[in-house]
């Protein structure tokens, strides 16, 4: 008997407690976000869907067409579309599709770009009525934001000196010396694994 | 078999999901019941089934990593470690050592992660909708440092074969100090509104009590056999990564009964928040990717790696064949053979107390179908 009054007082203590608690937080400043009005501020490394980055050389895209995206998508969810303009050597990007509806947000597309021409997009607010509004034109999206930010062509100034000439050149030629199996390169073999560790920064 | 409707018996065949709350996903569990008293409960899975195993054999290695996070959606970065480490390990390619230790740090607040989902969904289950509140609220502070860290709030996809995809910083070093600091007062938070109410413990004791020899029979896992006594951690029992450097315990309990996994969890977050803040200590400088070839290639041969998820044992075996993409990829998921127990659990206990034994296994569907 004595028991079952005990438990009964042991029970209601409990309760107290948990009340007591769940009172403290009643009047506590709110941590609930009430979204659409309030929204928290995004991490810059949010990975949302892919956008191309403006060049502010040529105020247009650094893509170069090499389908590297492409091939490692693994939902085959890029449509990269090139063609090369008469008397030019270089493709030039006319149309860059994303199927978001399949994309499955791994990141090997921007991960692999040689030209880091991909970046995540900060776009998180995603709503649609139909599939359709998720298929991405990138370079039309490009184009839009360089038309609404105004952003000009900014050509990088001629270096003023034979100096500074010298020094950009062999960055551009260090992709091909390194191919040639020549045993003259290994001090610059060093630097290899620094161009390996960007893509995981 | 599926038992049939007896009307010469006044018994009831009710089928509980697959789109029921507590059946935490697309599992349907077809129950006889005489009155409130479960006389048989038979769970029906495979409505969530997508087939990632036979995904794994048509892209590449890196191509389906992004996969494995889908397996399961609360502690993605368990299963996304044990893919990496097994074509790692097939491979042969070591990884830097910072690259470890972030992994470490990673996975053990997702792991923490993962039990407080299931602190606030198993509570909520048995009806006690404030716990959900908080912990989310705990759990929120955890995801958002995931995700600066890794881009997503769920699906991580972080680890890559040879490393991580990116560095950590200072904001989020700093942050996760802060975070082991805040959570380690909430626990008192959490046994004082929880561990000690009296409508909790009647609830959860001397319910579906799995004794040693069954959870040994069914070959459970995780905090489910530890519950029953069982001092089984695939981090000490087959050390991978950086865990055999770490001091950490492995809680056990006894009883074997929901109460017991729900002690056993809660000890467990304390022994993850240890590990981290180990490894943050001794994180060392370096690089975080090591040098892999663009065009991997695994193998011939085989291997099986297993890891502690956050419910429980997952392994991985790997069979290589020389390409670019395996021959098999097998995934054994720790909640297939934990949600095997609940058939022999749920025989003669009340209706009410299969929920709580659901709750106390912690059921996540999607690894079980794949």
């Amino acid at each position: 008997m004595i028991n079952y009054f005990k438990e009964i007082f042991a029970g209601l203590w409990t309760l107290l407690v948990g009340l007591k608690l769940t009172a403290r937080y009643a009047v506590a400043p709110t941590v609930t976000c009430h979204y659409p009005y309030q929204t928290l501020p995004i991490t810059p490394n949010f990975r949302g869907h892919t956008d191309l980055v403006i060049d502010p050389e040529t105020a247009s895209d650094k893509c170069i067409v090499c389908m590297m995206c492409e091939n490692t998508c693994p939902s085959q969810c890029i449509e990269v579309i090139g063609e090369k303009p008469e008397g030019s050597k270089k493709k030039v990007l006319t149309a860059y599709r994303l199927d978001f509806t399949k994309c499955s947000l791994c990141g090997n597309c921007v991960e692999v770009c040689p030209t880091s021409a991909l970046e995540y997009s900060g776009d998180y607010q995603l709503a649609g009525y139909s599939r359709h509004e998720f298929h991405f034109e990138l370079l039309e999206r490009l184009r839009g934001r360089v038309k609404a930010q105004g952003i000009v062509p900014r050509p990088k100034p001629a270096p003023p000196e034979g100096g500074a000439e010298a020094e950009a050149k062999p960055r551009k030629v260090r992709p091909k010396a390194e191919e040639a199996p020549a045993a003259s390169l290994e001090p610059k073999g060093e630097e290899a694994p620094k161009a390996e560790a960007k893509p995981g920064e | 078999m599926i038992p049939k409707a007896d009307p010469s018996q006044e018994t009831l065949v009710l089928n509980m999901g697959p789109q029921h709350p507590a059946t935490h996903g697309v599992l349907r569990i077809v129950l006889k019941l005489d009155g409130e008293y479960v006389l048989q409960a038979i769970p029906v899975i495979g409505y969530g089934h997508r087939m990632h195993e036979k995904m794994a054999e048509v892209r590449t290695y890196p191509g389906f990593y992004a996969n494995v996070g889908r397996m399961d959606y609360a502690g993605a970065l368990s299963f996304g470690h044990g893919h990496v480490l097994a074509v790692e390990r097939l491979a042969g390619i070591e990884v830097p050592p910072r690259a470890e230790y972030i992994r470490v740090i990673t996975t053990e607040l997702n792991r923490i992660a993962s039990h407080l989902l299931w602190f606030g969904a198993c509570l909520l289950d048995l009806g006690a909708f404030t716990p959900i509140l908080y912990s989310f609220d705990d759990r929120e502070y955890c995801l958002d440092l995931l995700e600066h860290v890794t881009g997503a709030r769920i699906t991580f996809s972080y680890f890559r074969i040879g490393g991580v995809s990116r560095d950590l910083d200072d904001h989020f070093i700093e942050g996760t100090k802060e975070f082991i600091k805040r959570l380690r007062g909430r626990f008192d938070t959490y046994d004082k509104l929880v561990t000690g109410n009296i409508i909790f413990r009647k609830r959860n004791e001397d319910v579906g009590v799995i004794s040693r020899d069954m959870a040994l029979k069914y070959g459970a896992t995780g905090p489910v056999i530890r519950g029953s006594g069982v001092p089984y951690d695939v981090r000490r029992a087959e050390p991978y990564s950086l865990y055999p450097e770490f001091d950490f315990e492995i809680p056990t309990r006894p009883e074997g009964d929901s109460m017991a996994r729900y002690l056993v969890r809660m000890a467990e977050m304390e022994q993850s928040l240890r590990i981290v803040e180990q490894a943050l200590a001794r994180l060392p400088e370096g690089p975080v990717m090591a040098k892999v070839p663009k065009k991997l290639k695994v193998g011939p041969g085989d291997t099986v790696q297993a890891v502690e998820a956050a419910r429980g044992q997952l392994d991985y075996y790997l069979v290589g064949d020389g390409t670019d993409k395996p021959y098999r990829l097998k995934i054994r998921p720790p909640s297939y053979s934990n949600l095997s127990l609940l058939q022999e659990l749920a025989e003669g206990v009340l209706l009410s107390d299969l929920v709580a034994i659901g709750g106390s296994l912690d059921l996540v569907i999607p690894e079980i179908d794949r």
